[in-house]
């Protein structure tokens, strides 16, 4: 046996998070649960009657959304979205259409998925990767209407 | 409250309870011990394995104590492996085990053993013959689970036995979902080792065996003290132990009249889904199934969703995976049956127990097509 410093055994633990010990205590707080049973901007837009629209599907758990927008004078003026998912999946994709609904296109470009999280004033850690997807779709809606405003290349 | 989770765990009968109570208060001695509180412990632990014994149609010396399915279900592999692997280093076992069989056999594996893992049909059942055609004279032990405990599938034990029996090789059967909802006789199973747990059948969580024909070694995986002839050292957990044995005598013993009226309220649940949801299938229906079990296909929407609102309800249920780390594996179970991931991920588990009634049902159906319903408004699939 190598000799020791002085230093008591407990230091030198890494202090461990009571959820890696025991597992997540899954839980959502109010808003989240408010979210997911009432999500708002639940929807969707006829062809011709969005300017924006994005299909995205999240790789890692198979969660899918799909949103439009509608731009008027360089605001958000309509968002809908239908999502195929858990919990947070609904719950993030409908705060995410919250956050967008009235932003110009530039404010909503800069909303990111720690916005989302914020807005809900913390979501359970493992189910934070959710909120990409609706930032995801929102930003993919965005390129798109961007597209279709700029004259085609060729 | 409705709690349809009764293959998660049960809770404890009352008359389970008074007789762990009565022997926390009362026969506190280790059963070790040679004075009288010692030899009344030991007593209760005589008692508790005669009735275990006479449920499953054993002799009351084949059943060795453990703490519960995983540590049974343990033994039984790795006490084998070591015991047998001068004669051979390959298991057969089947791909929808519970992870205390497959993670066991896949530990194994590190350790230089092969294993195969058969594959089952459509309606989760595994072929024996195909079973048959993977034995090689290095296989030691055949693990095969008796009834799956996401979607009931019984499997053709007797077969799968036979053919084990008549190519003398071991044969283990994870029976913790059998007890309690089937007869179990490891005769006519000709199970060489056998795994039980007592919460799933209104016992303690904490407190199982394993049945271990006689002539069949396993060879010790904890060791210390002399207790459970060898096998299993470390004090007996009394108390669980009584009351496993008081739950075996209840429910395992005679489970007939139970099972016939779960069926039933089974029925009604399945008949109740699929009539009252479009585009509901039942996994596994077309195999012999314990009766309390129901795994239901939702398509398009996600089984995690379902859960939470029916929680938020009242009605407790399963899924079979569950979207926790942001990578989540859907249920290996079904995935072996051939479902599409996502099919498996809207998959719910309804399983009934004792205190369910056609009143809980029906209110069940009534919510489950509403969650469904509104669920499926917001798929974007």
């Amino acid at each position: 046996m190598g000799k020791k410093d002085n230093k008591p055994m407990a230091e030198e633990i890494p202090s461990a998070d009571l959820e890696d010990v025991s597992g997540p205590v899954i839980f959502y707080n109010d808003l989240v649960i408010d979210h997911f049973t009432n999500p708002r901007n639940v929807g969707d837009m006829a062809e011709g009657d969005y300017d924006g629209y994005a299909l995205i599907g999240d790789p890692v758990c198979g969660d899918q959304m799909k949103l439009w927008i509608r731009v008027r004078e360089n605001r958000i003026s309509e968002i809908r979205f239908k999502s195929y998912g858990c919990p947070g999946a609904i719950a993030t994709s409908s705060m995410t259409t919250v956050l967008a609904q009235d932003k110009t296109i530039e404010e909503a470009k800069r909303i990111t998925d720690d916005d989302v999280v914020e807005a809900f004033a913390g979501i359970p850690d493992h189910k934070k990767h959710c909120s990409m997807m609706g930032v995801n779709a929102l930003l993919a809606a965005i390129r798109d209407f961007e597209q279709k405003q700029e004259p085609s290349a060729e | 409250m409705i709690y349809l989770d009764y293959n998660a765990t049960t809770p404890v009968h009352f008359d389970v309870l008074a007789a762990m109570q009565d022997c926390f208060e009362t026969q506190f001695g280790n059963p070790s011990s040679f004075y009288r509180i010692g030899r009344e412990a030991k007593q209760k632990l005589h008692e508790a394995r005669v009735k275990i014994a006479s449920a499953i149609g054993a002799d009351p010396l084949e059943i060795y104590f453990t703490s519960g399915g995983t540590e049974s279900d343990n033994l039984a592999l790795r006490g084998m492996a070591k015991a047998l692997q001068g004669r051979g280093r390959h298991l057969i076992t089947t791909a929808v085990e519970h992870h205390a069989v497959l993670n066991t056999c896949r530990d194994l594996e590190k350790e230089g053993f092969a294993v195969t893992y058969l594959p089952v049909d459509s309606n989760g059942r595994v072929d024996p013959e195909t079973l048959a055609g993977e034995i090689t004279s290095e296989t030691i032990l055949i693990s095969v689970m008796y009834a799956n405990n996401e979607t009931g599938v019984i499997q053709p034990l007797a077969d799968i036995g036979r053919i084990a029996r008549e190519r003398d090789i071991a044969f283990h059967t994870d029976a913790v979902q059998a007890a309690g909802k089937i007869p179990i006789d490891v005769s006519a199973i000709r199970a060489d080792l056998l795994s039980v747990t007592g919460h799933k059948l209104y016992g303690p969580k904490g407190a199982g065996a394993l049945y271990v024909r006689k002539g069949i070694a396993p060879r010790a995986i904890l060791t210390g003290g002399r207790h459970e002839q060898d096998l299993r050292a470390g004090t007996e957990n009394v108390p669980g132990i009584v009351g496993l044995g008081e739950a075996f005598a209840r429910f395992a013993a005679n489970p007939g009249p139970e099972a016939q009226r779960l069926g039933q309220l089974r029925d009604r649940l399945e008949e109740g889904l699929t009539q009252n949801i479009p585009n509901v299938c039942i996994n596994g229906c077309r195999a012999p199934r314990i009766s309390n079990t129901a795994n239901v296909v939702f398509p398009s929407v996600d089984g995690e969703s379902i859960l939470l609102h029916l929680d938020l309800k009242g009605i407790y249920a399963s899924s079979g995976s569950a979207c926790a780390t942001g990578s989540p594996e859907p249920s290996h179970v079904l995935k072996a049956m051939g479902l599409a991931p996502r099919a498996a991920q809207g998959s719910i588990r309804f399983s009934l127990g004792n205190a369910t009634t056609a009143e809980e049902i029906d209110q069940t159906i009534e919510t489950v097509a509403e969650t469904v319903d509104r669920l499926r408004r917001i798929s974007s699939i």
